[in-house]
Parts: structure tokens; C-alpha cells; sequence
């Protein structure tokens, strides 16, 4: 099953565990709704108010970054690796 | 006399203790991260940390010392016919936050322009929808160092805690007269040199640095604009520029004195290209006969070569109008215990100063 990884970065902040979701994951906005049903804390740091992935949070689905990252509708396969990482920016 | 003060910069939240040697650092919290805004209320203190890549954010430390995360202020979803709105629907920042009007109750204003009230110290919050909703907002623009609008200032009127003020940057003054359902752009008199000349004096496109009421008369409001200082003796309905003031008018930050209505402090820059204090000389200014004349106040302060900027949040004044601190973007903070008249500085060097806060 697919396999959800968080940024080590957010452990400063709140438990972000990595987690195995369900096979019915079949996009990026359903496996991320799996991992807040467990953790709905981490959902406001990775999605704005209305869904959309942060603008500097970056995610790799299976080793290429998302091209929707409005709808999150990017397909995952069943044993896809999702990674959630921090964009580089900042000072 | 209030013996705490909270600094949010840059890099962390910094808590200084007065103690018989003087103010010092008593403890850091969140080192690192930007905090954007903090105050204490009814015993709890609210910080806001600004995450560069995980948003805003909101923590609250109880009287035990404990810091926990609270529920964000939220924006609804955004209607689908709503595509022409200019702002978006999601929170940017908590730029500040006003207690009043109920026990436990707290005001933030936040960037892109959204109004939030909390009923409970801040654990969960509300957005103050007739205001968001209203179409005028969409003529709201955006604030230097982002292409939002943000609520600058918020006034709870200790009289009537329906009449809630605002002052929006760059939205003018707005007001409501009951508790947030019906709103009106208020001020009249307020001119700006940065719309094309038939436009100056139009009231939404009023920069609004930062608003200030004295509480013991709270229909005096004092406005530290763009382009100007404006005093208003009628709760915001209609200002008068001061031009008395000295050594410029431009700047970020002013305090209201808590009991007397002739008094404020402002922290004056050469406006508007440069943005640094005139001749390289840190100021306060103060008047205190409601704005006919100011009083520089230089004493403690550096007087060569400094490039400080200070925030609009970043001056405060305590209940008793004796002691005021303020913060600058070169990390200096100083403190002064006799109404301005001289400074002290704290023997440190802060990150850039977002909000300075007694508590």
C-alpha cells in the first residue's frame, strides 16, 4: 500500500510519523486525507485553507513532484512512496 | 507597573524581565522561527508563529508556563463565483491581537484582511464574515512586503462592545456599531499622496499604519498613516492631519497614552523612499497637548548612524503610561521608565523586532 514520509523538519513542531494508507489512496488529496484522519493537526501544515498543498511545501509522488497541487488529484499507485518535504527558501 | 515584556522578531520570541539591575532576557521561546505577533491576556500569552513553509500558526502559554498549539483562525471555503476576488482565502498571518468587549474574548487582525474573534482566549476562532463579505473589501490593496491587505489595528470600544474599529492597510478606517454584522468605511478627512490627485482623499485607499485609542477617552484615536499622523476626537469619523509633527510625519507605530487624550508617542522615519530614521538619529516623538506640537526624544538613544526601522506593532506603552518599550528591524530594543523622556537599551542584539508587547 502507499506509503506516506514526512519532512523530519515538522518533528520540531507536532509527531509526523510516517504512514501506510490504504490501498483506496488512488490520488495525492486521498492519501494526505488518510494521514489526517489519524493526525488531523498536521493538515494545516501542509494544506492552506482551502486544500491547496502550501506554497512551500513540496511533494513526490513515486520520485516526481506534483503537478496539481490545487486539487490534488496526482495519481498514487498501491505501493507508491509520497514524500512531503520543505521547498528550499527562506533565510 | 508591568515587569514583563514580550519581543517577537525574526527568530524567536524573547521574554524580558525587569529586575533590580535593569530589563534583561529572561527566556526565549520558539528560537528560529518567526513570531508575528503576541500578547498576554486574561493570563495566557498568544504567539504567532509565521512558519516560512508551514504557515501561520498559533501557540498559547497558560499560567503554568505550558505551551500548547490552538486551532488556527481559518478562512471559509472560497464560493466558486468569487473568481475576481483579488485576495485569497487563506490565512497569511496574525498580525495582531485585541482583547475586549467579553470576558475571554479576542480580536485578531491578520493578512490578507480577514477579522477573527475568539470567545475562549484563543482557542478556537471565528472569522467575522459580514466584514470579509462585504464588496468593498475587494478594493482593499496590498501592504508593503506583500501584495496583501492586511487589518492592522483593532479597537474595541471599552464602552460598547458592539462598536468595533478597524484600521486596514491599505483599506482605510471601518467601523461597526453592532458587534460585527453590518460595517461601514468611516473616515473622513484622511488624505494620502499616493493615489492620483482625485483619488487623495477617497477613505478606502487610506493606508492605515496603525490606530490607537486612549482608553479612559476612547473617542480619541490617533492614526499613524502613510502619509501623515491624523488625530480624531469622534471615534474615528473624522480626522485632522497634525502637521506640527516632528522631525517627520511618516512612520509605522503609535501608542495612545492609557488615561490622557492628549498624549501619544510615535516613532517617526524619513518618508517614504528611504524608510530610516532622519539623519541617521533614532527618535521618539511625543506630544502631549493633542497634537499641536512634539517633543523629540532622543535621550538613550543612538544618535549616529543608526538605520533603525520600528514596526507598527513593535512600540508599546503599559497601563500606566510611564513605561514604554519599542523594538527595531536592527534588533535594538529599548525601554524607557518615565514616559519617553529618556531610554534605556536592552543589552542585546535581537533579531529584527515584529512586535513588542507588555504583559
Amino acid at each position: 500500500m502507499p506509503t506516506v514520509h514526512f519532512t523530519s523538519q515538522l518533528e520540531r513542531f507536532l509527531p509526523a510519523p510516517s504512514v501506510d494508507v490504504g490501498a483506496g489512496s488512488e490520488t495525492l488529496g486521498a492519501a494526505l486525507a488518510a494521514v489526517f484522519d489519524g493526525h488531523p493537526a498536521l493538515r494545516g501544515y501542509i494544506l492552506d485553507d482551502q486544500g491547496a498543498l502550501r506554497r512551500h511545501v513540496a511533494v513526490f509522488v513515486a520520485g516526481g513532484q506534483v503537478k496539481d497541487r490545487e486539487h490534488l488529484t496526482d495519481p498514487v499507485g498501491p505501493d507508491d512512496e509520497i514524500h512531503v518535504f520543505q521547498a528550499l527558501s527562506g533565510g | 507597573m508591568t515587569d514583563t515584556i514580550h519581543v517577537a522578531t525574526r527568530k524567536g520570541l524573547f521574554e524580558l524581565k525587569r529586575t533590580d539591575g535593569g530589563w534583561d532576557v529572561a527566556d526565549m521561546h520558539f528560537l528560529g522561527d518567526p513570531i508575528s505577533a503576541v500578547a498576554t491576556i486574561g493570563g495566557m500569552t498568544l504567539a504567532a508563529p509565521d512558519l516560512g513553509h508551514f504557515g501561520p500558526k498559533l501557540w498559547r502559554r497558560d499560567e503554568a508556563g505550558s505551551w500548547a498549539e490552538m486551532a488556527m483562525p481559518t478562512f471559509p471555503e472560497k464560493p466558486e463565483n468569487a473568481e475576481d476576488d483579488p485576495h485569497p482565502w487563506t490565512l497569511g498571518r496574525i498580525w495582531n491581537f485585541t482583547p475586549g468587549g467579553a470576558e475571554g474574548r479576542i480580536y485578531a487582525g491578520t493578512m490578507p484582511g480577514g477579522l477573527f474573534r475568539s470567545n475562549d482566549l484563543g482557542e478556537t476562532w471565528s472569522l467575522v464574515e459580514p466584514l470579509w463579505r462585504h464588496p468593498d473589501r475587494k478594493k482593499w490593496f496590498g501592504v508593503a512586503g506583500g501584495e496583501m491587505p492586511g487589518i492592522s489595528s483593532v479597537l474595541v470600544d471599552p464602552r460598547d462592545a458592539g462598536h468595533i474599529t478597524v484600521g486596514v492597510s491599505t483599506g482605510g478606517v471601518w467601523s461597526t456599531r453592532d458587534g460585527g454584522e453590518t460595517w461601514a468605511v468611516i473616515n473622513k478627512g484622511m488624505v494620502n499622496e499616493y493615489m492620483p490627485p482625485d483619488q487623495q482623499g477617497d477613505p478606502i485607499p487610506q493606508d492605515i499604519h496603525q490606530l490607537s485609542l486612549c482608553p479612559a477617552h476612547p473617542d480619541v484615536v490617533w492614526c499613524q498613516h502613510h502619509s501623515a499622523i491624523f488625530r480624531s476626537t469622534d471615534g474615528g469619523e473624522n480626522w485632522v492631519m497634525l502637521d506640527a509633527a516632528q522631525p517627520t510625519g511618516f512612520g509605522f507605530a503609535v501608542q495612545a497614552h492609557p488615561t490622557d487624550p492628549e498624549t501619544a508617542w510615535f516613532v517617526p522615519a524619513e518618508k517614504d523612499e528611504r524608510r530610516v530614521p532622519k539623519d541617521g538619529k533614532l527618535v521618539v516623538s511625543r506630544t502631549r497637548d493633542g497634537g499641536r506640537s512634539f517633543d523629540v526624544l532622543s535621550s538613550g538613544l543612538p544618535q549616529k548612524h543608526a538605520y533603525d526601522l520600528v514596526y507598527r506593532h513593535a512600540l508599546a506603552v503599559d497601563e500606566t503610561g510611564e513605561r514604554l518599550a519599542f523594538g527595531s528591524t536592527s534588533g535594538g530594543v529599548w525601554i524607557s521608565e518615565d514616559a519617553g523622556d529618556s531610554w534605556s537599551a536592552l543589552d542585546a542584539r535581537l533579531p529584527p523586532v515584529a512586535a513588542v508587547a507588555f504583559s
